[in-house]
């Protein structure tokens, strides 16, 4: 593997964890806030 | 055209990483995790349609039975055609059912949300379901525990993102419906546009997969990966049993029952958890848990649902599957006891029984494609856990049936206290003894069953470690990183 082609597949994992990753994130949050009044 | 979908073409090549797989397969699970999340909009399609909440609950119930089905009968079709043109299928069936659903919300046709959300979209659940499972395994050999728990992970995790995301849509479309109020109801046109925009942004999403998903190359396996290992495992086999030979097997049928009565005993506790923890915690007729504070008890138990697929199921791939499940089921057993006996001493005492045999109940879902590969082999484990989930949707019924026919002799939910619940958790505790004794008869599979002529790259791994026929030049690529 070539260095051009590491360079890329890093920046496809890190695009890919992130368009995933950041909606979980985003779910996490709203549903956290929506537990605090449980407490 | 679509030639970039077959499964020759998905074969990674050498340095391929395989940390790409599970956001490919997170991209599909997130994705059809919605289905859990159709209570945000299920009043306003009582009132768009003007019909009764049972009227549109059969929408989720055609889609949940679908995904059994599809999942039953495509599985060996999945496992021939590979994750590509599999999630692929999934992500057309699952937008097209919500294209079509909005379609029947905005000609006022519930008639066309049952063909289009229930029947068209539930294929789309029960393909998508178990598309990337068999790929992750072939990936992490070492780790399936974690790799099928973060896929599945993602089933949890959808609604925990779509239900809020629905509510920040909907009011987009709709000015008079505010989220935040508990009586505002969205209008059916406003739900018609939120099916357009997810079916659109899903199918988007699910490409991510659709693009990203590999299978790993004959004969590849991860650094530092020995087979042998495997084979010192109890319960661990590297050989192959068939589908078709799967379900001639004992060892399936005790899994079936073990997955039917985790889920069983979990659902009686999702089914009802709204009212119930307002029921263990009422005084002289008025609750001391607050309408507020029993939906947020409802959202933390499906972070619980979601964190414990990930959690327990990666702990799986260290002290082995059967005494995963033998924690699942017997310490599930202590818990329900001490919830019906001990539950309403305390609202943190109830909470966090309920968390932890909630994230046991996601935790079950998430280890079985990891066992079934312990038993079974990766051949065609796929197909396999497909005919496994119509322990799902059988329990998709018993578990909601057991529980409401003994509260309904109490009264009504919402109306009873910490008592009226007793006889409705023993009994779950005997559902879960039944699945604990099943759980403890699992021995490895007979040889008969075995496959002779197949080999994959676990077979074919071991095959090179004793000298026999390994495909030149293919053996020992590593391409994790």
């Amino acid at each position: 593997m070539t260095t051009q082609e590491s360079r890329n597949q890093l920046t496809r994992l890190v695009l890919s964890w992130l368009i995933v990753g950041i909606p979980i994130v985003y779910g996490l949050y709203q549903t956290i806030k929506s537990v605090l009044p449980l407490f | 055209m679509l030639s970039f979908l077959d499964r020759e073409h998905t074969v990674a090549k050498p340095g391929y990483s395989r940390w790409l797989i599970p956001p490919a397969a997170l991209a599909i699970h997130l994705c059809i995790g919605q289905a859990y999340a159709t209570s945000v909009y299920k009043d306003a399609l009582v009132a768009h349609f003007d019909t009764s909440l049972t009227a549109v609950g059969i929408i989720f119930s055609i889609a949940i039975v679908m995904l059994g089905v599809s999942a039953a009968v495509m599985g060996t079709w999945v496992e021939r055609v590979g994750p590509r043109a599999a999630m692929f299928t999934a992500a057309c069936f699952w937008a097209t059912g919500f294209l079509v659903g909005a379609l029947g919300i905005a000609t006022s046709s519930i008639w066309l949300v049952y063909l289009g959300y229930g029947f068209i979209g539930g294929i789309g659940l029960g393909i998508g379901y178990i598309s990337p499972v068999s790929t992750l395994i072939k990936w992490f050999p070492d780790r399936p525990g974690l790799a099928t728990g973060m896929a599945i992970m993602g089933f949890g995790g959808g609604a925990l993102i779509a239900s809020p995301l629905s509510r920040q849509l909907m009011s987009l479309y709709d000015s008079s419906y505010d989220p935040s109020k508990s009586d505002s109801i969205p209008s059916g046109s406003a739900v018609a546009a939120l099916f357009l925009t997810l079916g659109i942004v899903y199918f988007l999403v699910m490409m991510l997969g659709v693009f990203n998903v590999k299978v790993p190359a004959p004969g590849w396996r991860p650094r530092g990966f020995d087979p042998a290992q495997l084979k010192a495992k109890p319960l661990v086999t590297t050989s192959n049993v068939s589908a078709a030979n799967a379900i001639k097997t004992p060892q399936f049928w005790l899994l079936w029952t073990v997955l039917f009565c985790n889920v069983t005993a979990g659902i009686g506790i999702l089914e009802q958890a709204k009212p119930m923890i307002q029921d263990f915690f009422r005084e002289g007729g008025t609750s001391t848990v607050a309408a507020t504070a029993a939906t947020a008890f409802v959202g933390l138990l499906s972070i619980f649902n979601m964190a414990g697929r990930f959690a327990w199921s990666s702990t799986s791939d260290f002290i082995g599957r059967k005494p995963t499940y033998v924690g699942y089921l017997g310490i599930g057993m202590v818990l329900y006891v001490l919830l019906a006996v001990a539950g309403s001493s305390h609202t943190v005492v109830f909470v966090l029984l309920a968390a932890v045999i909630i994230s046991f109940y996601g935790g079950g879902f998430a280890t079985v494609p990891a066992y079934l590969r312990d038993l079974f082999g990766t051949y065609q484990v796929g197909a396999i856990h497909g005919r496994l989930l119509t322990a799902w949707s059988a329990a998709g019924i018993a578990g909601p049936l057991i529980i409401n026919g003994f509260l309904d002799a109490k009264g009504k939910p919402g109306n009873l206290v910490a008592a009226d619940y007793r006889t409705a958790l023993f009994t779950m505790v005997g559902v879960l003894a039944v699945g604990f004794i099943a759980n403890l008869l699992i021995r490895p599979v007979a040889d008969r069953f075995h496959e002779t002529e197949h080999t994959d790259a676990f077979a074919e791994a071991r095959s090179a470690e004793l000298g026999e026929e390994v495909p030149a030049g293919e053996l020992g690529k590593e391409a994790d990183k």
